[in-house]
């Protein structure tokens, strides 16, 4: 994780809080947009056709209209 | 005119007989279609009037022979394929290989949304009944338009206009908008080419299927404006314009742009407010060009020298919308005339930032989203089956299957209308067209509707020999405030019947 790479600068510690904080929400951010994606694919691989190359090729409609 | 004005659509739905991939498709449609009306269209079953039907009806003002007309172009003659009008006042029927539902005729967008997802719940309740008769396959339809193996079929759009209007002010104006409207309507597709021959993504279904600028056909060299004029109303006083180029969408917002933001041009043409021309050299290939390029920075060259993306086109018609509705209504706007500026700007805008913000609303982004999504997990190239499945599973029309709903399901999808709101729309017809009429007449006196059409109802009444006619000729005559009424009070449709003719 970023933040923990952070090496202590010499600087006020106010300063530290400040540079940290953004990071972490954006660390934790990120992390919360992995998951939510891990649980719409996981969803979505449930309902998949399940021998994709099978429906593809079988998948044949005439013209319309 | 607002975005008001008399219209409706039309979707060919996919259809597919589960581990039977040669069934005959027509049969299968047909299936779908008998289930649905048996179950739900009572007593006496209305067949179509097909009278007033003049497919082969050119709008730049002749008739082409039935002699070099193609058979898939004769689309008046019944072929005693299965044909019913429900009491909504729509269409379900079969069309060439595919179960078709026109929708009513209404006058808003939100309306166009209401009853085209209706029909989709229609198609759903008609499949289901269909996979349960005896020896009956399970079917699937989809509401998309092709199998990426070279057939494509439509999702029509009807717009009433004013006779008056000169076509080629509706040629002019109207190609480059639908050039570049697939940057919100579009459905996403994987694959390019007709036949899918290359693989990768696109903005559009539809867009590789057209080949000119102008022309009658709807199945064979498909025009970017379509000429077919049958009015179904005073062909003095109007045309309407059969607008053939659009996907089929599943996203609300998506359809509710696409035909709200068509009516404000059709509008504007009418009322002569376009006076820059935004023509777009070679359109055929400027629509390929914007559909194959979901990053939307692809240029399009104008007549006039400038370069424009396909959002840069559609800011142009922005901007002319916005003066004219300010021209025109200033503060007295209605509501879903402001809505429409406001979600056209706001998705273009968000579009021109990074298209991915617009993944609730639209769904090219949505689709896109979810397959770029299973390409970084799972490493897959553009050509990998696992995407082409996704493309078509997303427009699966039952809940538990369709990946859109999947997404709607998830709260991942903005919705503007309710699950019954669309339920009623499933039985009642809009109150403020001839739908109104035509519906309840179905309601209230099926036993003795003989047939029905867009504009006439029929009747057989008892004691009289001949079939009575009521025409429907004026789209907003036969609205609730007009016959409501009548209606409530009418107990027979020989009492309507006298009441009318009185």
């Amino acid at each position: 994780m970023a933040q923990e790479q952070k090496q202590p600068r010499k600087s006020s510690e106010a300063d530290e809080v400040v540079q940290t904080a953004p990071e972490s929400d954006v660390a934790e951010r990120k992390e919360a947009l992995d998951s939510d994606i891990d649980d719409i694919l996981d969803e979505i691989d449930d309902v998949l056709e399940t021998n994709a190359e099978d429906f593809v090729k079988s998948f044949i409609q005439k013209g319309g209209e | 005119m607002s975005v008001r004005r008399v219209m409706g659509t039309e979707v060919e739905y996919g259809i597919s007989v589960q581990g039977q991939p040669l069934a005959n498709p027509m049969v299968a449609s047909s299936q779908v279609v008998n289930a649905y009306a048996s179950a739900t269209v009572k007593a006496r079953r209305a067949r179509w009037d097909f009278e007033e039907e003049s497919p082969l009806r050119d709008a730049r003002g002749f008739d082409m022979s039935r002699q070099v007309a193609d058979p898939s172009q004769l689309t008046d003659e019944d072929m005693g394929l299965a044909n019913v009008i429900l009491t909504n006042g729509a269409r379900l029927y079969v069309d060439h290989a595919h179960p078709e539902y026109s929708t009513p005729e209404v006058t808003t967008p939100l309306d166009i949304v209401r009853w085209d997802k209706a029909g989709e719940q229609v198609m759903l309740d008609a499949q289901r009944r269909a996979s349960l008769l005896p020896g009956g396959a399970p079917i699937a339809l989809y509401k998309n338009n092709t199998d990426n193996k070279g057939a494509s079929y439509g999702a029509h759009e009807n717009y009433l206009m004013r006779r008056s209007t000169p076509f080629g002010d509706i040629v002019r104006h109207l190609t480059p908008f639908f050039v570049s409207r697939q940057v919100f309507c579009g459905a996403g597709r994987v694959g390019k080419g007709q036949d899918g021959r290359e693989s990768g993504f696109q903005v559009s279904q539809r867009a590789d299927f057209f080949e000119v600028e102008v022309g009658l056909e709807t199945t064979l060299k498909r025009p970017i404006i379509n000429t077919r004029d049958e009015p179904h109303a005073d062909p003095e006083k109007y045309r309407r314009l059969h607008v053939i180029i659009g996907d089929a969408n599943l996203s609300e917002v998506a359809t509710y742009l696409k035909v709200g933001t068509t009516a404000l041009v059709l509008a504007m043409i009418e009322d002569r407010f376009i006076t820059t021309d935004l023509t777009v050299e070679g359109s055929v290939a400027a629509l390929r060009a914007v559909s194959h390029d979901p990053g939307l920075k692809q240029t399009v060259t104008l007549t006039d020298g400038r370069k424009l993306s396909g959002i840069q086109l559609q800011l142009e018609y922005l901007d002319l919308a916005r003066k004219y509705v300010e021209d025109r209504y200033g503060a007295d706007a209605d509501e879903q005339t402001v809505d429409v500026l406001a979600r056209w700007e706001s998705v273009l805008d968000r579009l021109e930032r990074d298209p991915m913000l617009c993944a609730r609303e639209l769904d090219w982004v949505a689709k896109l989203k979810l397959l770029e999504q299973y390409r970084q997990r799972d490493g897959l190239e553009w050509d990998d089956a696992k995407l082409q499945l996704i493309d078509y599973q997303y427009s699966d029309i039952r809940p538990e299957k369709g990946l859109y709903h999947r997404l709607v399901a998830g709260g991942r999808i903005e919705r503007l209308l309710d699950d019954r709101s669309i339920e009623d729309a499933m039985h009642d017809p809009p109150e403020d067209t001839r739908a109104y009429f035509r519906g309840r007449c179905l309601e209230k006196y099926a036993d003795h509707v003989a047939a029905a059409s867009w504009d006439s109802v029929i009747f057989d009444l008892p004691g009289r020999e001949s079939l009575q006619r009521v025409p429907t000729i004026d789209p907003l005559r036969g609205s609730k405030a007009h016959v409501g009424e009548l209606l409530d009070r009418c107990e027979t449709a020989e009492a309507l019947f006298t009441a009318l003719t009185r």
